[in-house]
């Protein structure tokens, strides 16, 4: 992106010296680096690399073994991840993880949960303010079906879908949360060209339009380079570069890690 | 309304939308789904719409006379467009928005465009790229502003920005409106639409208020259109078809139009709105019907079993209850019991469960296809007309639906046949001109004002139409019979196992013809038969498949013998090509139609092999692959003979 100066605002999240280790396998060693709002990152790396173990880190799933993580301005050593959700971070999985028997329109709707206040019973019976708010939500929703353009299978069951628009209907529930960040693990994997070709308009567009903060892994290389403002890469769970495209295209440890190096 | 002195006139399109505001105001005018819900506009709402944008327009400078683009999908606001630019005394000039940018800047350029309405970020992008070419254009107004936010092109605005000023500028000076439509004329230009067309360049057909008014009214008289009517408004704007059912008869008649969410959730918006007046071109209710056969396919074996024998039910008595003739007490119980269970579901199913009527026309529609929806119980009908006449030329009337006519000509409408067969037309839907063409002028419209329609037919004994074929392409074999290569064509082509045909007989002695077959239909057939193959050369040269297409082909041949101007034409020999006709080898036109004369030639070798009587042919073709590269492909192809019936009339004699 020519326009990055433009658009990127003050930093966002910050992780600094995150370790972490699942008995004796170090999965992150010594890792820092910082989200600017509004930014799109991208983190590579060869598989094992430690990426997936990021982005759990960053939304409370692992818990790190040293280091700290600050967002938004407040420090902390590890977090929830239900306290992350509150806290305007969604994400999407490498696996789809969507209730399958339920209807797309349904499935965005579970994004909304943590917004809704009203009671138990009041929901069961669908009166006063849990109506309201049944209304206001689900218009929240019908504007993220529109926004990616699945309304013809608004009520089809999930299972029934095919993979590229399952992989929609899990952008769409994250966005359901109206997340400040979005950390999207493996966006495209397993799409045919026209698929991974819709989703990064989508997600150029979730940043543009709704100014998102991304964070996302993604392998593909081509469409890591044009989507990213920035990219941080890992290898064995170290970070071994981090910039924007054309620096991290002309790194010489990147290039090692990648294709190997020759002695 | 807060207009003190009514308009007496009634007599244009935009006096009509006033006249609606007033007379049915609370009634819903217009429908559109948007976030799920259908929002809805009554026809007072309409008015104000309308007239905000006129005033937002006239503000931006758009001036009587002039033309404005109209490019989208169907959409209220666009609709609304077409009102706002026509209370202006300006024209509204729909374009087709799959229209590439060759075809584009031509019509932009002849009809000097300075204003364009569309509806997305999409179309937007096209314009601004043909900008360059298109000097007169200078205002481009986008309805949805997805993905506009980053524009700054001084040319681009959005509606709101546009209604807006129409707002403060209706505010300002409250009767202008008024003002303006006093000098709009019933015989002022409504519309024009484009016709693409095959060989030259597009032709503007310039349609008047008065056309549109009378025609609409026509129609509502013939089938009972009424103001309560719901229809759901899908097809392309810049189609003459969509133009006269989803605007012109909407605001004579005061019928609802629904705008569907997308173009991808029109069979589902169908469903909730359950039209009563339904329009769709053959290849709609095909695929339609595909899909219930589909279904059918995976059913249960009961419910297979049910709409089996209820489906032989339907073919034998439907067809008789929808046309009114007699049905017998026991008939009538058994469909009645088949319309609980099969054919009410069905129609729910498809959406069609509150059709008054439904029309088709544009092309031929197979027997099975047309069958099969009159015997469920939906009124669908055939009509014959193009854009030239406002579609109005012949309808069916209710009860006289004949699957090989198109109708009985309009109230108001008067048919001559012309040399060669050809149909010639006046209607009060006629064309005023071609715009800036009064030389295409002169060439379609006679003297005594009738339109040549290029169609060959007749008009049978019972007063139907029946159209034949193009009337360039109609010929006479040497013993003088009428040789319609189109029709037989089409004839063929129903078969599910024929994909293409080019028949010739014109100035020769019989007819023959060449066929391609449907790999899909004909490889299946041949795996139920055991019949083992390799490819498409190969299975075309079998001689079991030269078996199953002379059935075929006797069939038709024993139909034509039934017609006495047709039963000379019946088919006497034919072959099976060994490579399918494509457009890329420039046998067929983009819009698969066949270039008869380039076949003829390229294929000589086998159009003489045809007419002297081998019994094979030898020939070498050379093809284009998709990558551009070409090959050449040969074949020893056989020719085989077809039985031909013995016409009634010889039976008789």
């Amino acid at each position: 992106m020519n326009d990055t100066d433009r658009k990127l605002g003050p930093t966002i999240l910050q992780v600094e010296g995150i370790s972490l280790a699942f008995g004796g396998v170090k999965a992150l060693t010594n890792i820092s680096f910082e989200v600017k709002e509004h930014e799109i990152l991208a983190i590579i790396g060869p598989n094992g690399a430690g990426k997936s173990s990021m982005l759990n880190v960053i939304n409370g799933v692992y818990h790190p073994n040293a280091g700290s993580i600050t967002y938004k301005g407040n420090v902390r050593q590890q977090m929830k991840p239900h306290e992350a959700a509150s806290q305007g971070i969604a994400r999407t999985f490498q696996n789809i993880a969507l209730f399958k028997g339920m209807s797309v329109l349904d499935n965005i709707m579970t994004g909304r949960t943590l917004k809704m206040n009203a009671g138990f019973l009041a929901q069961c019976l669908y009166i006063g303010s849990a109506r309201n708010e049944e209304i206001e939500h689900r218009k929240k929703v019908e504007e993220i079906i529109d926004f990616l353009q699945i309304q013809s299978i608004r009520k089809t069951p999930v299972g029934r879908l095919p993979y590229g628009l399952q992989k929609r209907v899990e952008l769409g529930r994250a966005l359901a949360a109206e997340p400040e960040l979005l950390l999207l693990d493996e966006p495209m994997a397993g799409m045919n060209i026209e698929e991974k070709e819709d989703m990064s308009r989508f997600i150029l567009d979730v940043n543009d339009e709704f100014g998102t903060t991304i964070v996302l892994i993604e392998h593909d290389m081509g469409v890591v380079m044009d989507l990213s403002d920035r990219i941080v890469v890992l290898d064995y769970g170290k970070k071994i570069g981090d910039g924007t495209p054309t620096e991290i295209r002309n790194n010489k440890e990147v290039i090692d890690a990648y294709l190997g190096v020759s002695d | 309304m807060d207009s003190s002195s009514p308009s007496a006139r009634e007599d244009t399109l935009s006096a009509l939308i006033l006249k609606n505001a007033k007379v049915i105001g609370s009634k819903t005018a217009i429908r559109e789904k948007d976030l799920g819900i259908w929002q809805s506009w009554s026809w007072a709402d309409v008015a104000e719409e309308v007239k905000w944008l006129a005033g937002g327009l006239s503000a931006k400078g758009y001036v009587r006379g002039s033309n404005l683009a109209i490019i989208g999908d169907n959409r209220p606001r666009l609709y609304w467009s077409f009102a706002a630019s026509q209370s202006l005394g300006g024209i509204p000039v729909p374009l087709y928005q799959d229209a590439i940018a060759e075809e584009m800047i031509y019509v932009f350029n002849d009809a000097e465009i300075e204003f364009a309405i569309v509806e997305d970020q999409e179309q937007v992008d096209k314009l601004l790229e043909i900008m360059p070419q298109c000097s007169k254009l200078r205002c481009i107004i986008y309805d949805d502003p997805r993905g506009m936010r980053h524009y700054d092109h001084p040319a681009v605005m959005s509606y709101e920005e546009v209604r807006d000023l129409g707002l403060n500028f209706i505010q300002e000076t409250p009767d202008f409106l008024e003002r303006e439509l006093e000098k709009c004329h019933t015989d002022d230009i409504s519309v024009i639409l484009y016709t693409s067309g095959t060989t030259s360049k597009p032709k503007g057909v310039c349609l008047t208020h008065r056309a549109c008014i009378d025609v609409a009214q026509g129609d509502m008289g013939f089938d009972g259109y009424t103001d309560d009517g719901e229809i759901l408004s899908y097809l392309p704007m810049a189609w003459v078809g969509d133009h006269l059912f989803s605007y012109a008869q909407s605001i004579v008649t005061g019928y609802t139009v629904n705008c569907p969410e997308s173009s991808e959730t029109v069979m589902t918006d169908l469903r909730e709105i359950g039209p009563t007046y339904y329009f769709a071109p053959p290849s709609v209710f095909e695929n339609l019907l595909t899909q219930v056969t589909i279904r059918m396919e995976d059913a249960s074996k009961i419910k297979k079993w049910l709409y089996k024998t209820f489906m032989a039910v339907a073919q034998k008595s439907g067809l008789d209850i929808i046309d009114g003739r007699s049905v017998s007490i026991k008939n009538r119980i058994l469909y009645f019991i088949g319309n609980i269970f099969i054919y009410a579901p069905l129609r729910n199913n498809l959406g069609m469960s509150r059709i008054k009527v439904a029309y088709t026309g544009g092309a031929a529609i197979g027997p099975d296809l047309y069958r099969f929806y009159r015997a469920i119980g939906i009124n669908l009908k055939q009509l014959y007309g193009q854009t030239e006449t406002l579609a109005y030329v012949c309808k069916q009337p209710n009860g006289e639906a004949r699957l090989d006519s198109v109708g009985t000509p309009m109230p108001g409408v008067e048919i001559k046949v012309g040399e060669k067969g050809e149909i010639l037309v006046k209607s009060p839907g006629l064309l005023k001109e071609y715009y800036k063409n009064p030389q295409a002028t002169e060439e379609s419209i006679t003297h005594d004002g009738f339109f040549r329609t290029g169609d060959a037919g007749f008009i049978d004994q019972d007063g139907h139409l029946k159209i034949i074929d193009r009337a360039k392409d109609v010929g006479t074999l040497n013993d003088g019979t009428m040789f319609a290569p189109q029709f037989l064509e089409n004839k063929l082509k129903f078969f599910p196992f024929i994909k293409e045909v080019v028949c010739f007989g014109d100035k020769r002695d019989a007819v023959c013809a060449f066929i391609n077959i449907e790999m899909d239909a004909v490889g299946n057939w041949a795996e139920r038969q055991g019949i083992g193959y390799s490819g498409y050369v190969d299975l075309a040269s079998k001689p079991e498949v030269y078996v199953l297409l002379q059935t075929c082909i006797e069939q038709v041949n024993q139909d034509l013998a039934k017609d006495d101007t047709l039963s000379g034409s019946q088919i006497k020999r034919f072959l099976i090509l060994h490579k399918e006709l494509d457009a890329d080898d420039d046998e067929l036109t983009r819009t698969r139609k066949v270039r008869r004369d380039f076949v003829a030639e390229k294929y000589e070798v086998l159009v003489t092999a045809l007419y002297n009587d081998a019994k094979e042919c030898f020939i070498e073709t050379q093809m284009k692959f998709e990558d551009g590269r070409t090959g050449v492909i040969s074949a020893n192809i056989s020719i085989s003979d077809a039985k031909t019936s013995q016409s009634t009339l010889e039976l008789a004699a």
